[in-house]
């Protein structure tokens, strides 16, 4: 008898050593005469069980993990291919899993549960539905369902997806020649983020339907896909999952038999944090450097190569196929507020338990950390909470009781962004994170805009100066002056988010861990990740 | 590698890549990946090349290389390691392990070593953020990654290329 496996070929499973685990697999299962059906599918998300593998039984799928290369012999002989309970590493039926059976999975839906690369596969879990429904609407209809749904952009911005592909249908080309684009952002820079990777790694139809029924609507006839060039893994699986689609003709001429085109291709980015803002972005696809443009005009109407566009980010995209599958109003439903819908929340950094957790917006930053984080991994105190990428605030434990959704944040001076939750426990250094935020800045500024360029730059110098001071017992009341007033001054004349949010980290620090800012312990610290010796 | 009957020329091998995808709307960063993922780094030769192909100066075809942290125009060692120095690698202990890094391999970020096995390069985010700190070699991600784990490593990748017998 064969026995089906699974075990995920996502980044975070093979950095945690999930193809030797295979690689024992395959080797022992064949000493021993017995065969298995080994199916490398996407993370389900649970990373701190990663490498997670399954086996296909008649309850259901039950689950192993986290196995390494010596557990192999082990499973085998204490009957895993029967999906047994005795070994240490059984966790019962995946499913049931506390971590996943909480989420509500609606972009996540398929990840982990299916071959990200067979097209049979998607179609047997719910796949391109999305498409068929959009096929019997108007482009304006598709757009109308897409405002309905109440989507705001992903990727950080939270700009609402409808209204913006509204924009892009009522555009016109500048000649017959041109053409209008779909350009889906994959330049998942943020620290702590990791949905669009596992999105693209375990469920790329997903992303593939959503840009075609997006093309669909807005007119457009050809995809880029902007992927980032730390994402080799995504880039492979995206790229067999393109193939495939052109393949089974979602992709190309005359889709499926109807009049609609669409081209799509992955272009990668060359390592610049900046060019996940959209005007870089489309600089860099362009062939230049990755100038923020100033705005307006609109990428909407003068986008890529000066023709109406719209710049998407993963999950935005990924998201459309649920939206027309199952009715704008069913995704509406989810969510609280004007932020409706689900977000992939990603728990990294210092978490016991981290991975992806997709919820509805409005439950707390402290029921995330803890119900599903269950604390830090060190086992010490959680200190502080950096919410929304390098570019997001610090949170203290006084504000963790903050509802996960746009507007509360907001209200607080911090962003929700891309949805990645970074824990840090009580031996971070506030002052080392507020200089790094700085320091983050000047590597990634683009350069075009002073207050980004210089006023990054000027911000180390002025914490360092601070850290001098202090050491020398001076007093650093004048120096704290300055570093508010070069935050205004970012903050209000930077040309786009760089510049303009690198402050927040840094105000965030010295407004709630004043205790921590420029102390001996801190100054301590900072030089030691300097590596100064003390 | 298999002999190839004719030698290709540097100049001839950079004409080609460039000749391939020229006509590609946007094509200077497929054009430059092609070369570095051919060479490991972008040679000099390719600056009037790439420049001719597209009917821009070599200026601008030096400025877009520059901009971009990935595109290399020095030769690297064997492996070029990159090490994670985003927040949630830096929550885990990044800094440390990049301190110890730095000291085994006595080099700094952006230097090689003597040997010209390893060229060091800070990244900035690799996406693996809740098995954190991470490094990457290749395009391998190495998760949960210490300076036990990172020397055991660094042996490994040394003997496995010496092994084969590659030179520089």
């Amino acid at each position: 008898m064969t026995t089906t496996l699974y075990l995920p070929m996502d980044t975070t499973a093979l950095s945690m050593g999930a193809d030797d685990v295979a690689k024992a697999l395959e080797f022992q299962t064949s000493a021993n005469e017995q065969t298995i059906n080994l199916i490398r599918n996407g993370s389900r998300g649970m990373f701190y069980l990663e490498p997670l593998l399954e086996v296909e039984t008649e309850q259901g799928r039950v689950a192993y993990g986290p196995v390494s290369i010596g557990d192999v012999e082990s499973l085998l002989a204490q009957g895993m291919l029967n999906g047994e309970s005795t070994h240490p590493l059984y966790l019962g039926l995946t499913e049931n899993i506390p971590y996943l059976a909480k989420q509500q999975r609606l972009t996540f839906q398929r990840a982990g549960i299916i071959d990200p690369l067979s097209i049979e596969d998607y179609i047997k879990h719910q796949g391109f539905i999305g498409l068929s429904n959009a096929l019997k609407l108007s482009a304006q209809g598709i757009v109308d369902e897409m405002k309905i749904s109440g989507l705001r952009g992903r990727g950080g911005a939270a700009f609402p997806t409808g209204i913006k592909w509204q924009t892009v249908l009522d555009a016109k080309v500048t000649s017959s020649e041109q053409k209008k684009y779909i350009v889906c952002n994959a330049d998942e820079g943020d620290s702590g983020t990791f949905s669009d990777r596992l999105i693209m790694e375990a469920d790329p139809f997903s992303l593939i339907e959503g840009m075609i029924i997006a093309g669909i609507a807005v007119g457009a006839t050809q995809g880029y896909i902007y992927l980032r060039s730390e994402y080799p893994q995504a880039q492979k699986i995206l790229e067999q999952a393109i193939a495939n689609a052109y393949q089974d003709n979602y992709l190309g001429e005359a889709i499926q038999g109807t009049e609609h085109q669409f081209d799509l291709e992955v272009r990668v980015g060359a390592g610049a944090y900046i060019c996940g803002e959209e005007t870089s972005l489309l600089e860099s696809l362009e062939g230049k450097r990755g100038l923020v443009r100033a705005k307006p005009p609109l990428p909407a109407i003068t986008g890529l190569f000066g023709q109406p566009t719209t710049v998407n980010n993963v999950i935005s995209l990924a998201t459309v196929p649920t939206i027309l599958a199952k009715g704008a109003q069913y995704y509406q439903d989810y969510g609280v507020g004007r932020s409706r819908g689900t977000l992939p929340f990603q728990l990294a950094g210092n978490i016991k338990k981290g991975g992806l957790v997709e919820l509805a917006f409005g439950t707390t930053l402290a029921d995330l950390v803890n119900d599903f984080g269950a604390g830090t991994y060190t086992g010490e105190t959680m200190k502080a909470i950096q919410v929304g990428g390098p570019l997001g605030a610090y949170l203290p434990e006084s504000q963790w009781q903050t509802p996960l959704d746009y507007e509360a944040f907001s209200a607080i001076g911090a962003v929700l962004g891309h949805g990645g939750i970074v824990v840090f426990d009580d031996s971070v250094s506030m002052t080392a994170q507020a200089r790094f935020a700085m320091e983050f800045c000047v590597v990634e500024s683009c350069g075009k805009c002073t207050p980004c360029r210089i006023g990054s730059t000027r911000g180390v110098e002025v914490i360092d100066k601070m850290i001098t001071a202090h050491e020398q017992s001076e007093p650093t009341e004048a120096l704290n002056e300055l570093l508010v007033d070069l935050c205004d001054t970012m903050i209000d004349g930077s040309l786009c988010a760089m510049g303009g949010m690198t402050p927040i980290p840094v105000r965030s620090v010295m407004q709630h861990f004043s205790d921590d800012f420029i102390t001996d312990a801190t100054v301590t610290e900072v030089n030691k990740t300097m590596g100064k010796e003390q | 590698m298999i002999a190839n009957s004719k030698v290709e020329s540097i100049e001839q091998i950079i004409s080609e890549i460039v000749e391939k995808k020229v006509k590609i709307p946007g094509a200077l960063l497929p054009i430059l990946h092609d070369i570095q993922h051919h060479f490991d780094y972008i040679p000099k030769a390719a600056l009037a090349i790439v420049a001719q192909g597209l009917q821009q100066t070599e200026a601008e075809i030096y400025g877009v290389i520059t901009f971009y942290a990935h595109f290399q125009l020095n030769k690297p060692g064997r492996h070029t390691i990159e090490i994670c120095r985003g927040e949630a690698c830096q929550a885990m202990g990044s800094n440390a392990l990049e301190q110890a890094v730095k000291s085994q391999l006595a080099v700094d970020f952006g230097e090689t070593t003597a040997d010209k096995n390893f060229t060091l390069e800070p990244v900035y985010c690799l996406g693996n953020c809740a098995c954190s700190p991470s490094i990457k070699v290749a395009d391998n991600v190495y998760g949960r990654m210490n300076s036990e784990k990172f020397a055991k490593l660094s042996e490994q990748l040394s003997l496995y290329k010496i092994s084969l017998g590659e030179e520089l």
